[in-house]
């Protein structure tokens, strides 16, 4: 079944940032030197990394570190005040949130943001819109001009992801009256509906039991090793965190203090410090000098 | 909208996408839906002038309706104006038929005219929400409003304008039979129109606009683009229902298509229920029928309270609006809803689950 879906994968015609595919060493998303100021907040200083094709990269870091700022700028939500995206090669600063999807990027909400009154099937559906022909004229018309085979073979698409996720028995229900971890579930199917290269994940595992988190994992697994994607997560589970990652970064108060492998990070003085709250010196000297530099 | 379990029949199975994608949920609702349509069909050789009036007046009005339960229900953008385009679409059709269009091309042309009016009345939608595109739309009320008075050309200023008699093949839809049956094709082909755009990927997406716009957007959906469009399908209809009720009066002036008229379409859709296809239908024949009913109760008073038969005119009126507030605090999610809740209590006896 599994391998079904990855078969009926097409190449994405359009929204290669670049002619051509990426060359092997160099990263599909690139984020140089971005800082988001919210007048005189600073939510992300110069925060720089990239995220290599087929990963599972981690952003970790206490509350308020920048996190969710960091992917609502690569979602599009948030404009940083300096620094550039670069998505396979080209920049994301100048596209609008509606592009990400032809470009190839999916993501999931920290709180909650399906579509409440759809069933799971419309949810999931909507997904697929980016990929559809079908118009309000065409829609209308349904039985002559093709939006009826168009929709059947989507529905197929989506049934696929559906078996996937095991949610095939709330498919009918509407998203708004399920249990948060199916939702959560709903979520991550409506963002591979997608089909996307690259899916941000905002706290998958938020609010689950330890058997919802389990399958979690299990799907998160599959998104890079079955269908190809590259997915970059936020999460507070560290457990969760250092077993399915590649690679992690560390944000603290909109910095990075640290970055590698799981291990690598474990191990970081500064990391360690940040998470039991005590004094750096060596940050806080660092943090000194921006200030007078701004 | 609270969520009402509809179980299917026994033996009633969807062996494909295609059958679970029909429009009718089981075959007996297909074919009670047929039975209905044919129902109406008979109408005519039975029924009295009064009631075929009254039909063809509901039918109008519930393909207005439907056009707003578009925007509204669907997108979740209020409108203050749709009794404008409304107007717009009947003003538009006399004038095309006055031109020497056949009136059964000019009531299509007349709705694309209101599409394009509506969506350019529904550019404030791009960037306001809520009640402040209400208030906004409420201008576009008003500036049609004067336009209808002063555009002498286009609608006969303050004298209004002649709406040309429909004729089909050389028979003159001149009656209320005959109109009957026009009103009827279009209540039946706006209806699938809509229900088709409901299960199709611009309806969707018109509802996750009005779900949760973020992720909306996230998906691709351009907010902008679709929350326009919406405006755009609602004058459409608005449009069509306004040629087909300047057509059956014969005349077209600009004061019946006050703010009044928009909020009626608003209590419509919202008594019906909001976002419902079948809804649309069951507002507009509320709407319509209810002061008549309750003329009928007054008088039945006036009857049996000799006293206060002076007053009945009043009572009416006081029983037109107790009805709808009554109404709206005991099933704010609209008849739909009702309707849905004895289906399932039906299907379901004798266990409630």
């Amino acid at each position: 079944m599994h391998v079904r879906v990855l078969a009926s994968r097409e190449p994405r015609k359009e929204g290669r940032g670049r002619e051509g595919e990426l060359t092997p060493d160099e990263p599909l998303l690139e984020v140089r030197d971005v800082s988001l100021r919210f007048g005189g907040v600073r939510a992300l200083s110069n925060v720089s990394f990239a995220v290599r094709k087929g990963e599972v990269f981690s952003i970790i870091g206490p509350n308020g570190a920048g996190k969710t700022s960091m992917l609502n700028c690569i979602s599009g939500r948030y404009r940083p005040s300096e620094g550039d995206i670069l998505y396979k090669g080209a920049s994301l600063m100048r596209r609008s949130i509606n592009d990400r999807a032809r470009l190839g990027i999916g993501r999931t909400f920290q709180n909650l943001a399906l579509f409440g009154h759809m069933s799971v099937l419309d949810n999931i559906l909507v997904g697929r819109h980016h990929m559809m022909k079908n118009n309000v004229v065409t829609g209308m018309a349904y039985w002559v001009g093709g939006a009826r085979r168009e929709e059947l073979k989507e529905r197929r698409r989506v049934e696929e992801i559906i078996d996937f996720l095991e949610i095939a028995h709330v498919r009918g229900e509407p998203a708004g009256t399920l249990s948060y971890g199916l939702r959560k579930r709903v979520e991550l199917a409506r963002a591979m509906a997608i089909e996307p290269d690259l899916i941000l994940l905002d706290e998958p595992m938020a609010g689950m039991n330890l058997e919802e988190k389990e399958d979690m994992a299990r799907y998160i697994i599959a998104l890079s090793e079955e269908f190809g994607m590259t997915t970059m997560m936020i999460e507070h589970d560290m457990g969760v965190v250092m077993d399915l990652s590649d690679r992690v970064i560390v944000l603290d108060f909109g910095r990075r203090i640290a970055g590698g492998t799981p291990a690598e990070v474990l191990a970081d003085e500064h990391v360690k410090k940040a998470y039991l709250g005590e004094e750096d010196e060596v940050l806080d000297a660092l943090a000194a000098a921006e200030m007078e530099g701004a | 909208m609270a969520h009402v379990p509809n179980p299917r029949p026994a033996g009633d199975f969807r062996t494909s996408y295609a059958a679970d994608t029909a429009l009718f949920r089981t075959r007996l609702e297909g074919r009670l839906t047929l039975l209905l349509v044919l129902a109406a069909l008979s109408v005519p050789l039975w029924g009295s002038n009064y009631l075929l009036s009254q039909m063809i007046l509901i039918g109008i009005y519930a393909i207005a309706a439907l056009g707003l339960n578009v925007l509204t229900g669907m997108t979740g953008q209020i409108s203050l104006g749709h009794g404008a385009f409304f107007g717009f679409g009947a003003f538009a059709s006399a004038y095309f038929s006055s031109k020497g269009i056949p009136v059964l091309i000019a009531m299509p042309l007349a709705g694309l005219l209101t599409t394009a009016v509506g969506m350019i009345f529904g550019i404030p939608a791009a960037r306001l929400k809520g009640l402040y595109l209400a208030i906004a739309t409420l201008a576009s009320q008003f500036i049609l409003q004067d336009f209808f008075a002063r555009a002498a050309w286009f609608t006969g200023g303050s004298y209004g304008s002649l709406a040309e008699t429909a004729s089909l093949f050389g028979l003159m839809i001149n009656n209320d039979a005959r109109y009957f049956y026009l009103v009827l094709f279009w209540v039946v082909v706006s209806f699938l129109m809509v229900s088709n755009l409901a299960r199709t990927r611009d309806g969707r997406a018109l509802v996750a606009v009005r779900d949760h716009y973020l992720s909306a957007e996230m998906m691709g959906i351009n907010l902008t683009r679709y929350r326009i469009m919406s405006f755009g399908i609602s004058s459409f209809f608005a449009g069509i229902a306004g040629a087909l009720y300047g057509h059956y009066l014969g005349f077209v002036s600009a004061e019946g298509f006050t703010i009044l008229l928009s909020i009626e379409f608003l209590a419509m859709i919202i008594i019906g229920g909001l976002g419902s296809v079948s809804g649309s239908l069951l507002g507009a024949a509320f709407i319509l029928l209810l002061p008549q009913v309750m003329e009928v109760f007054a008088g039945t008073l006036a009857g049996i309270f000799p006293s206060i038969a002076q007053g009945s005119a009043y009572i009416k009126q006081m029983s037109v609006g107790a009805a709808i507030i009554l109404f709206l605090v005991l099933e704010p999610e609209g008849l739909i809803h009702r309707w849905r809740l004895m289906r399932a209590s039906w299907k379901l006896f004798p266990f409630s689950h």
